[in-house]
């Protein structure tokens, strides 16, 4: 059995001549431990896609499941719990809590989890240690980086070791060099055995990854496998794909 | 970090809505602590202004016949030719369950004389006592002793009587000690002289015709009191004067009830103030709480983080609002009373009521923002996930 599972899921907005059907019907299966990339144009559903993934949006219909648990039939506590314990959450803009320094918004997981402060603040240091920002613990986001926001925000979602993590568009505010960073860091965490799926216009970081999901009309039309061997500018020209594993 | 450190770090950065919450429910907590501060600090100078009215109970024997009207007030059937009460019997009164509260009790004891061919009504009374019973009496002269008397301004022009002057009654040589300033009331008529001379001029030895009593004070249970002293004498009649204990309360009251009302709508346009802010403030949060929600946070979580805010800021003007009530009718006060020496008293009871008034105001306006909060879709709130 798949770790993650789903089946013909379908999520639309609005009814009738306005509705909008941002996934039309997609069925696929990722296993503990992948490193996916989705692609699409602007607009193409990935992005509800990656919210439906998160237990974030519920589907029109279909079935999505992961470790065996149908997400989507658990109440709203259960489906919060399923997220603090599942997954952790790499969002565009980062979406730190401006008033909280960066050491508390890596805590923000652990703050309804019931172990002491001192724990949590261990882990938490830990996680910012993880992305080399243990010096900047007591800055607020706005006396960091754009890139250390970043990696502020992937220390937050996996402070908790989640098994998955969903990163959406994690390079989209970055330099070349800054993505790297991350992109390091993100195809670290995955040969750890985090799950990783990641939203991504750049087939730059989409090279860091092992599969590519992609997405137009809200239909999966290619799932492959890549080399991951990211980073390797050279493998693009203009942004098009000449890898032959890509065309 | 708990939710608590969320939400103190949230008000600490959202200085300005907090700020709002603060002063809306500052305006109605100071305001209603302050009017209700006043109205017990006036209700106070009221009693003591009363009090100074003199006595607010009557006991006559019990009888019938006669109406009398005494100092413009209705006293009552009483006759004072027929029955009387027993003088040594007076002593039960200090005996009852609200002995404390009696100021001053003043025996009286009346009859008619002749003085120079003409009736006269002579009434006998502890002038001790009506020092407090009636302090708006002036005496021109020295207080009478034995075979002294008092003379009402009207009953000494009628008689040709001044201070220093003799007369006799019943062939007992009297002598005028002093006369009463006009008073308008139907003391200026009568003939003063302590009580036992009265008595004994009257021959009524050990006997009194009504005794007037003070028990006007703050608390003073005057229903109950009439009630105890009629039940230590049985062959009385004891009734409060009504005018006076009900005019009084009906201004009271009229007061009180103005200013609950006053304090009612600004209690309410306080809170209408919070949840309007609250609500503006989870708006403007929304990205913030789905971030929270994606992070695990449940609903529950949601809504404490939003009444802890709303708590923390309630609880903070509970305290402020009492302090600021508390000097303003300070302020205020002697516009309303004059400098009487009426001061305002700490109530502790004001005190945590004004606190619980300002938390349960709050957090009973911010339970609808919280709920608004809760209900978020987080899809929504990170429109970019």
């Amino acid at each position: 059995m798949s770790y993650i599972q789903a089946e013909n899921l379908i999520k639309q907005y609005g009814n009738g001549d306005a509705a909008v059907m941002a996934v039309g019907g997609m069925s696929f299966r990722i296993q503990m431990g992948e490193f996916v990339a989705v692609m699409g144009e602007s607009g193409s559903g990935k992005s509800t896609l990656l919210s439906v993934m998160g237990g974030l949006n519920t589907p029109t219909s279909g079935q999505y499941l992961v470790d065996g648990l149908e997400v989507y039939q658990l109440g709203q506590d259960q489906r919060a719990d399923f997220r603090r314990e599942f997954l952790g959450f790499v969002f565009q803009s980062f979406h730190l809590v401006p008033y909280l320094t960066t050491l508390e918004n890596v805590m923000l997981p652990l703050v309804t989890v019931k172990t002491n402060g001192r724990t949590k603040r261990s882990m938490a240091e830990d996680a910012l240690s993880r992305v080399g920002l243990d010096r900047k613990a007591h800055r607020l986001p706005s006396q960091v980086s754009g890139g250390e926001q970043e990696r502020v925000a992937i220390a937050r979602a996996i402070v908790n070791e989640p098994p998955i993590l969903l990163a959406d568009e994690p390079s989209g505010n970055l330099d070349s060099k800054t993505t790297r960073d991350v992109m390091d860091l993100l195809r670290s965490l995955n040969q750890e055995g985090m799950t990783i799926i990641m939203v991504t216009h750049s087939p730059e970081c989409a090279g860091y990854a092992r599969r590519l999901l992609r997405i137009s009309d809200g239909l999966l039309v290619e799932d492959v496998p890549i080399n991951g061997s990211g980073g390797n500018l050279e493998c693009w020209s203009n942004g098009v794909m000449e890898n032959s594993e890509w065309a | 970090m708990t939710l608590k450190d969320i939400a103190l770090r949230n008000i600490r950065r959202r200085k300005a809505k907090a700020g709002f919450v603060l002063a809306g429910l500052l305006i109605a907590v100071s305001t209603a602590v302050a009017l209700l501060g006043l109205i017990e600090a006036m209700n106070r100078d009221i009693q003591q202004k009363l009090e100074e009215y003199g006595a607010n109970i009557l006991i006559l024997p019990r009888t019938e016949n006669l109406s009398l009207t005494y100092g413009g007030l209705s006293l009552g059937p009483v006759s004072f030719e027929m029955q009387e009460i027993r003088q040594a019997d007076l002593v039960r009164v200090k005996a009852i369950k609200n002995a404390a509260n009696v100021a001053a009790m003043g025996p009286t004891v009346l009859g008619a004389v002749e003085i120079k061919k003409r009736k006269v009504l002579l009434a006998g009374v502890d002038f001790q006592a009506t020092k407090i019973l009636k302090p708006w009496w002036k005496i021109g002269g020295t207080v009478p002793n034995a075979f002294d008397v008092l003379l009402g301004s009207e009953a000494a022009r009628i008689l040709s009587l001044k201070t220093g002057d003799h007369f006799k009654v019943n062939s007992s040589e009297l002598h005028v000690s002093s006369i009463l300033a006009p008073t308008g009331s139907q003391d200026d008529h009568l003939v003063f002289a302590r009580l036992d001379t009265a008595q004994s001029l009257l021959r009524k030895e050990g006997r009194v015709s009504m005794v007037e009593v003070a028990a006007l004070c703050n608390a003073c249970p005057i229903e109950a009191m009439v009630s105890q002293i009629s039940n230590a004498l049985p062959d009385t009649k004891v009734m409060a004067i009504q005018q006076v204990v009900q005019s009084r309360m009906e201004t009271l009251d009229h007061f009180r009830k103005f200013s609950y009302g006053v304090a009612l709508v600004l209690i309410l346009v306080g809170s209408l103030v919070v949840l309007v802010t609250m609500m503006g403030s989870v708006r403007e949060r929304t990205a913030e709480i789905g971030i929270f929600r994606a992070m695990g946070f449940r609903r529950s979580h949601v809504i404490r983080i939003v009444l802890l805010e709303a708590g923390i800021i309630s609880a903070l003007a509970g305290v402020l609002g009492y302090l600021i009530g508390f000097g303003s009718t300070k302020v205020a006060l002697p516009f309303f009373t004059g400098s009487n020496g009426i001061g305002v008293i700490f109530d502790p009871l004001l005190a945590a009521a004004a606190f619980a008034a300002a938390v349960v105001m709050g957090l009973a306006s911010s339970v609808y923002p919280a709920l608004l909060a809760a209900r978020i879709d987080p899809s929504d709130a990170l429109r970019t996930l």
